[in-house]
């Protein structure tokens, strides 16, 4: 009997008790110095200090080690190298990140690592059926939705407002939506039946390129990315993306959704680094069938332009448009943005036969 | 008591090279008189004391091996190294086609990229030999007269080895009347996994005696023998029965050639240099893929028999898929470019 009493009071313990002075009152302020036998009130021996949210410094906190999302895993760069990335957690943001993180600055060979994993990807994904590739892009979108608070998170400490970073998240999921939508009906808008003199059926369809590269813009961090990578895949390619500097650990929380979707692993690689150094990699690579790149920095985009033209890339470069703009529907989505990695083949058949 | 035959043929070797006769283990067959069974221009073998310990060697240390053999294969290779190594693995290359889809122009491609893997890098290659079925050996010969590049041929009922003999010899035959520089053949995996160690022994000296002036590969097809020990025993079986190369694999079975196999025949092969001074070749055979892979292979020989064996007449790659992937890499180098898999032709 009094074993159950005992029992059914332990709990009790784990509450914070304001009024009186109790051991546990007194064991955020020790910090967390490891573990101290103490007792209860009612005399239970307690091994591990109980959570107090109050002092959150009364236990270790597990930080998150962010890493690049390649082939469907998380890792590191192959270089060893890391950038740090600074982003405050403010006062609601408990048990986060210290205020400076380490992101992995991805090499030349990490570019290669992604380009052979998209590439392996490459043939399974363009041959799903449209519908099917649609359905899964609306899955990112739940996976996405019941994210939110992290997305959104991840956006505050990047430097946008509460209010900013909402309203980001809201409209890339619903970006997300709206490829997924897309994903069966493209085709049907792109293809053609040709007129022709002579006894020939003339179709006119469009095909995924390959192996497609983005250099992400720095802002919007999680909408710039959704509204390149989106299309491409939409397309049936697969994708290497290089997340934008100012706030790559919003695109590592986004590889989370990514990897929790049904999306295959190796269709979008996210690699983080600087832009200066790896895009000319993107470019240099033969496999990579296009380029889509978003860069302040004039010499940049020349470079990429020129060294792209080596293996007849279809090379786009842009200067990065402004926040309100990437959120314009008119602006930042569209069939135009699946059309422009995807290849025309055009079929001559004989009539009658 | 065809194990004492066995065992006492190589007690004396030279008896043999003149007779032929105690090799017969089937007197429904009948073998060319007088050709040697073996190289008689080798060395003598060590004596009664070393040969015994052929049919009863210690066990192999597993966990050791294969240590080893992931060790060797964690050096990191660059710039001029890796581009030799990567050459001398072209080089080195038993272009290879073994499918029942096999067709004349195939087997022509497969001739013409042994004879210039790279055409933008004519200093490329040529591969050391193509590697086809007996019924395309006249193709490919015709196709590579004039060229450094040998036609070997796949003989003894390849790839299960489980016909008859005489019906294998006269496959061998015929492989080599056709042309064939080079014969690979198969052992009966059957029997040496009943321990029937001296039907394996008199088959391939049989086999060696039928492949006249070719060269005979020896494939153990390690994948099916099941562990180190027989791997180890069916090396020194095949070495002693005359074999020229020992090759790991058919490529049919999976697993093919790993390093811990490889590196264990080497071994084998080390040994018997030591014991004979006779130089016996390896050839690793399927699942070697990457030229990263390859360099791996490359190093082990390196660390196991040294420079010398660092010749396409001691060391040959069975490969497919290997050649583009090497040429990717050499292009790489080359250009400073990642290169893409579409821009080399698949055969």
């Amino acid at each position: 009997m009094e074993n159950k009493e005992a029992s059914r009071k332990a709990p009790r313990g784990f509450e914070r008790d304001e009024t009186s002075e109790s051991a546990l009152g007194t064991s955020g302020a020790s910090g967390a110095s490891g573990v101290e036998v103490e007792h209860t009130s009612s005399g239970d021996i307690l091994l591990m200090k109980p959570y107090d949210s109050a002092n959150v410094d009364a236990r270790v906190r597990v930080n998150k080690a962010y890493k690049m999302f390649i082939g469907g895993a998380f890792v590191r760069s192959e270089s060893g190298r890391y950038f740090q990335v600074e982003g405050a957690p403010s006062e609601e943001d408990l048990g986060a990140d210290p205020a400076t993180v380490n992101v992995p600055r991805g090499s030349r060979k990490d570019v290669r690592d992604a380009v052979l994993a998209a590439r392996s990807a490459l043939v399974s994904w363009e041959r799903r059926t449209a519908y099917n590739r649609g359905q899964i892009l609306y899955r990112l979108a739940e996976v996405m939705e019941s994210r939110r608070p992290e997305l959104t998170q991840s956006l505050v400490r990047g430097g946008e407002t509460p209010a900013e970073a909402a309203s980001q998240v809201n409209v890339s999921i619903d970006r997300v939506v709206f490829y997924a939508g897309f994903a069966d009906k493209f085709f049907a808008l792109l293809a053609s039946s040709n007129p022709v003199a002579g006894p020939h059926f003339n179709f006119s369809v469009p095909e995924p390129m390959g192996t497609i590269g983005v250099i992400a813009p720095d802002r919007p961090a999680l909408l710039g990315l959704v509204s390149t990578i989106l299309p491409i895949i939409t397309g049936g390619n697969t994708c290497v993306a290089l997340a934008g500097e100012r706030d790559p650990r919003t695109s590592i929380v986004w590889s989370e959704c990514l990897a929790t979707s049904d999306i295959p692993g190796g269709v979008v690689n996210i690699l983080t680094g600087h832009a200066n150094e790896l895009a000319v990699h993107f470019a240099k690579h033969r496999e990579v069938a296009g380029i889509d790149a978003w860069m302040v920095d004039p010499n940049l985009r020349r470079a990429v332009e020129s060294e792209g033209a080596d293996s007849v890339k279809r090379v786009t470069t842009r200067v990065p448009m402004d926040a309100e703009a990437w959120s314009n529907e008119r602006k930042a989505q569209g069939l135009g943005w699946i059309e422009r990695f995807l290849e025309t083949k055009t079929i001559w058949h004989p009539v009658g036969v | 008591m065809i194990a004492s035959r066995g065992v006492s043929t190589l007690e004396d070797q030279s008896d043999i090279g003149e007779t032929g006769e105690s090799l017969k283990c089937d007197d429904s067959v009948s073998y060319s008189e007088g050709a040697p069974a073996f190289n008689a221009d080798a060395p003598r073998r060590g004596g009664v004391g070393s040969m015994y310990a052929l049919f009863a060697p210690p066990a192999v240390d597993a966990v050791a091996l294969e240590e080893r053999a992931a060790s060797l294969g964690k050096r990191s290779l660059k710039g001029e190294t890796k581009l030799a190594g990567l050459r001398l693995a072209v080089a080195m290359m038993d272009l290879t086609t073994l499918e029942g889809k096999d067709t004349p122009g195939k087997v022509n491609q497969l001739c013409e990229k042994a004879r210039i893997p790279l055409y933008q890098d004519p200093s490329v290659g040529p591969c050391a030999a193509i590697c086809v079925y007996p019924n395309h050996v006249v193709t490919a010969k015709a196709r590579l007269a004039g060229s450094s590049v040998k036609v070997a041929s796949v003989a003894t009922a390849f790839p299960s080895g489980q016909s008859p003999l005489d019906i294998k010899l006269a496959d061998t035959r015929r492989a080599v009347d056709f042309g064939a520089d080079e014969i690979d053949m198969v052992i009966d995996r059957g029997a040496m996994l009943v321990g029937d160690f001296a039907r394996v022994f008199d088959e391939i000296s049989a086999t060696k005696e039928a492949c006249g002036h070719a060269h005979l590969k020896v494939i153990l097809e390690t994948g099916e023998l099941g562990s180190y020990d027989l791997i180890r025993k069916a090396s020194e079986l095949a070495i002693a029965a005359g074999a020229d190369f020992i090759k790991t694999s058919t490529g049919k079975i999976q697993p093919a050639a790993t390093p811990p196999v490889t590196l264990l025949m080497l071994e084998v092969i080390r040994d018997h240099y030591y014991a004979s001074g006779r130089r016996i070749g390896m050839k690793p055979a399927g699942g070697v893929r990457t030229a990263k892979q390859a360099l791996h292979y490359l190093v082990l020989v390196k660390e196991t028999l040294g420079d010398a064996w660092l010749t396409p007449d001691l060391f040959r790659f069975g490969a497919s898929a290997l050649l583009n992937d090497v040429l990717m890499q050499l292009e790489k180098q080359r250009t400073g470019n990642y290169q893409a898999a579409d821009d080399f032709s698949k055969d």
